[in-house]
C-alpha cells in the first residue's frame, strides 16, 4: 500500500533521449561493446600485416611460401617418416610435426599417469608418502623447466656409458649416451592373428559395455565389466601370441664400429624432452587432482558408504564424477602448457616445429615471416584440437547448479 | 511447535531388539567422546536425542552404522555385530538409513538418479523397478514433480525430503537422523518434521537427534538426554519433558525451552 502510494506521488517522469536509452539497454550493449570490439581487432591486425609486408618489401623481401618446395639441406637426427638432406623445406616442416606430436602424446600419457598418483598420494594419510608427494610437488614447480630439460639431459649424455661399454639389459637392449637401443620386431605372417584378436576384443568390450548396462538396466544383473574387458583385449590375444609359438622375430641391435646399428633406438634428446616435460607438467597435475578430490565433501563419501554401497563403488559412482569435474578444466590447460612447452626442446637439439621449420629452415632461407606464421599457426591449431576435445569432454561431465 | 496437523500421539506396539549397545567407549586420540554408552532400541521404537553442543549425539549414533569406529564394548545392529568386518558393515548398512543435517545429496545426480543409485548397485535392482520405488517414496516426501531436477534446484526443505525418501528406497529397518531439521530455516522445518511424523505412525525404527521438542512429545517413546559423552537421563517423553530427574536436565530443558 504504502509503496504504490509512493510511487504515485514520485516526482516528473524524466524523459531521455532514444541514445542513451539505447545505450542503457542491457542486451543492446552488449551487441554495440562486441560489434566494436571485432571491428577493432580486424583493423589493428590488418594493419599489423599490411605494415610487416611493406617493411619487408623495402627490405627487398617479398612474402612468399615457395621456398618450402626448395631442399632443406639439413640432417633431423629423429624422423619417423622418410627424410634425408635433399627433402624440401615442408618435409622437414613434416617431420618436425610429427617429432611435436610424439612428444605431445607421449609427454601428456606420462604426465596424466604420474599426475594422478602424485595427486593421491599426496592426499594418503602416510605420513611420509605424503610429505615425499609434497617436497617433489615444491621442488619441480619452483624451479624453471629450462632447468629440468637441460639437466635431464645433461644427465643421460655424461652420466651413461659410450656405446662401446653400452649397459645391457640381457643382452638386447642397450643403455647409452646415445640412445636406448631396444630390439625391433618384425611380426612373421601368423602374427596378423594376435592382430586381429586385438582388435576383436576391443570392439567386443565397447559392445559388452553397452550390453551390460541394457542388462543391469533390465534385470539389476551386475557384470564385471573391467574384468571381462581386460581379459578380451590382454589376457586372449596374448595366449593366442603364446600358442602360436610367439610368431615374431627381433630385431637384436649389434655394435658396429663406434655405435649400435639395427633394433629400435630412443634417441636421448627424445627421452630427455620426455622425461622433463612429463615431471614438470606431473606436479602440477599433482596439485590439480588434490585440489578436485579434496573439493568433493566428506559427506558425499558418508552419505554414499550409508547407503551401503561399498567403498569402490562410492569411488567410481560418487566422488570420482564430481572431483572430475573440477580437475578437467585446469587439466586441459595443463595438456596445452605442456605441448607449448615442447618448443623448448630446441635447447637440446630435439628436432619439432620449432627447430625445424622455426629455426634451421628460417634461418636458411631468411623468411622470417613466413616460418614465424606456420610455427604460430600450427601451435595454434594443436591447442585449438586440445581445447576442442577437452571442452567436448567437460560439456559432458558439467554440474548442474541453480 | 507444530501442533495443529499433529496433535494426536503416535503409538505403536514394539517389537523385538533392533539395536544393542553395550558397554561402548569412543575416543578421538586422547578425548574421551563417548563413556560407557548402554542402550537398546526396541523394533518400531521412536527414539530422540538431545543434550548441549559437544555432547556426543551425532558421534553415537553415527557408531550406529559405522561411520566411527566404536573402541570399546559391543554395537550390534538388527543381529549383526559391528566389527572390522567389512562384509558386516555394508550388510548393516543396507538396513539402517542416515539423514544427515546437511542433506548430502548428490549433486551430480537428478533427485531420480539419487534415490535410484543404491537400489540399482547394492540391492541389484532394475532400473524400472528401482525408478518405481523412487516415485513411491517421492510422493511420500510429496515432492514427484522434482524427481527430474537436480539438487542444487530444490530448497533446503526439498533437498531433505529427497534425502529422506533417498535412505527410504532401501527399503531400511531402522532410520537415523541427525539434526535433520537445524540447518533449514523455520518455515520449511514443518514440512520435514510432517514426513518424519508420519514414517513414525508407520512404525518405521527411528533414532532422532533433534531439538524440535514438539516432535519429541508428539512422536517419540523414549527421550535420551546425552551430556560429556554420557548417557544422563532417559524417560518417556511426557515425564522427561515434566519431570525431569538430573539437575543437567533441568537446566538444559530450561534453556531450550525458554524461547
Ligand atoms: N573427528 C573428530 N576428531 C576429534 N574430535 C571430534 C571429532 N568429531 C567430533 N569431535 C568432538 O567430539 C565431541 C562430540 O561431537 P559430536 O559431533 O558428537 O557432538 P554433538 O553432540 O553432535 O554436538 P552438536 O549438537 O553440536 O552437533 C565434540 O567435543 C567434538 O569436538
Ligand atoms: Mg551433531
Amino acid at each position: 500500500m504504502s509503496s504504490n502510494t509512493a510511487l504515485q506521488g514520485g516526482g516528473p517522469v524524466t524523459r531521455r533521449n532514444p541514445v542513451s536509452r539505447l545505450w542503457n539497454d542491457k542486451q543492446t550493449r552488449s551487441v554495440i561493446v562486441q560489434i566494436i570490439a571485432t571491428v577493432l581487432i580486424f583493423a589493428f591486425f590488418f594493419y599489423m600485416v599490411q605494415n610487416a609486408i611493406a617493411n619487408l618489401e623495402r627490405l627487398g623481401k617479398d612474402f612468399d611460401f615457395a621456398f618450402l618446395s626448395a631442399p632443406a639441406s639439413y640432417d633431423i637426427n629423429q624422423h619417423l617418416i622418410e627424410y634425408d638432406s635433399r627433402s624440401s623445406h615442408a618435409r622437414a616442416m613434416t617431420v618436425g610435426i610429427i617429432n611435436t606430436l610424439l612428444i605431445a602424446v607421449s609427454g601428456i600419457f606420462l604426465a596424466t599417469i604420474l599426475g594422478f598418483v602424485l595427486g593421491v598420494l599426496r592426499l594418503s594419510k602416510n605420513w611420509l608418502t605424503n610429505k615425499l608427494a609434497h617436497v617433489y610437488i615444491e621442488y619441480v614447480r619452483n624451479v624453471p623447466l629450462l632447468l629440468h630439460i637441460l639437466l635431464v639431459h645433461g644427465l643421460l649424455v655424461h652420466s651413461l656409458p659410450k656405446p662401446k661399454q653400452a649397459s645391457s639389459v640381457g643382452d638386447v637392449a642397450f643403455l647409452t649416451n646415445r640412445g636406448f637401443f631396444m630390439p625391433k620386431p618384425d611380426p612373421e605372417p601368423l602374427f596378423w592373428i594376435v592382430g586381429v584378436l586385438f582388435v576383436i576384443g576391443l570392439i567386443f568390450t565397447f559392445l559388452f559395455r553397452r550390453y551390460a548396462r541394457k542388462v543391469q538396466d533390465a534385470t539389476g544383473k551386475i557384470y564385471p565389466v573391467f574384468r571381462i574387458g581386460v581379459i578380451a583385449v590382454v589376457v586372449i590375444p596374448s595366449v593366442a601370441f603364446i600358442l602360436l609359438g610367439m610368431p615374431v622375430n627381433w630385431e637384436i641391435p649389434e655394435l658396429k664400429g663406434f655405435n649400435y646399428r639395427g633394433g629400435m633406438v630412443i634417441r636421448p634428446e627424445f627421452i630427455a624432452l620426455w622425461l622433463a616435460l612429463s615431471f614438470y607438467t606431473a606436479a602440477f597435475i599433482g596439485e590439480i587432482v588434490r585440489a578436485g578430490i579434496t573439493a568433493v565433501s566428506h559427506g558425499q563419501t558418508e552419505a554414499s558408504l550409508a547407503l551401503g554401497l561399498p567403498r569402490k563403488r562410492t569411488l567410481n559412482l560418487v566422488v570420482i564424477p564430481q572431483a572430475l569435474r573440477v580437475i578437467v578444466p585446469p587439466l586441459a590447460s595443463q595438456y596445452l602448457n605442456l605441448t607449448k612447452n615442447s618448443s623448448l626442446a630446441i635447447a637440446i637439439g630435439y628436432m619439432d616445429i620449432t627447430a625445424t621449420i622455426g629455426g634451421i629452415s628460417l634461418n636458411q632461407t631468411g623468411r622470417e615471416m613466413e616460418c614465424m606464421l606456420i610455427v604460430m599457426a600450427l601451435y595454434l591449431t594443436f591447442s585449438l584440437l586440445i581445447s576442442t576435445f577437452m571442452n567436448w569432454y567437460n560439456s559432458r561431465i558439467k554440474l548442474v547448479e541453480r | 511447535m507444530n501442533e495443529e496437523a499433529t496433535q494426536e500421539r503416535v503409538t505403536h506396539t514394539l517389537g523385538d531388539i533392533a539395536i544393542k549397545i553395550r558397554e561402548m567407549h569412543k575416543w578421538y586420540g586422547q578425548f574421551h567422546v563417548l563413556k560407557d554408552i548402554n542402550l537398546d532400541v526396541q523394533n518400531g521404537e521412536r527414539i530422540v536425542v538431545c543434550g548441549p553442543s559437544g555432547s556426543g549425539k551425532s558421534t553415537m549414533i553415527r557408531c550406529i552404522n559405522r561411520l566411527e569406529e566404536h573402541q570399546r564394548g559391543d554395537i550390534i545392529v538388527d543381529g549383526v555385530e559391528l566389527t572390522n568386518d567389512l562384509k558386516n558393515i555394508e550388510a548393516v548398512r543396507r538396513e539402517v538409513g542416515m539423514v544427515f543435517q546437511h542433506f548430502n545429496l548428490f549433486p551430480h545426480l537428478t533427485v531420480m538418479e539419487n534415490c535410484t543409485l543404491a537400489p540399482i548397485w547394492v540391492r541389484k535392482m532394475p532400473k524400472a523397478e528401482a525408478e518405481e520405488t523412487a516415485m513411491k517414496y517421492l510422493e511420500r516426501v510429496k515432492i514427484p514433480e522434482q524427481a527430474h531436477k537436480y539438487p542444487g534446484q530444490l530448497s533446503g526443505g526439498q533437498q531433505q525430503r529427497v534425502a529422506i525418501a533417498r535412505s527410504l528406497c532401501m527399503n531400511p529397518k531402522i532410520m537415523l537422523f541427525d539434526e535433520p531439521t537445524s540447518a533449514l530455516d523455520p518455515e520449511m522445518i514443518k514440512e520435514v518434521l510432517d514426513v518424519m511424523i508420519e514414517l513414525a505412525r508407520e512404525g518405521m525404527t527411528m533414532i532422532c537427534v533433534t531439538h524440535e521438542m514438539g516432535f519429541a512429545k508428539t512422536v517419540a517413546n523414549r527421550v535420551i538426554f546425552m551430556d560429556e559423552g554420557q548417557i544422563i537421563e532417559q524417560n518417556e517423553p511426557e515425564e522427561f519433558f515434566n519431570n525431569p530427574q538430573n539437575e543437567r536436565t533441568q537446566l538444559f530443558l530450561s534453556q531450550i525451552l525458554q524461547h
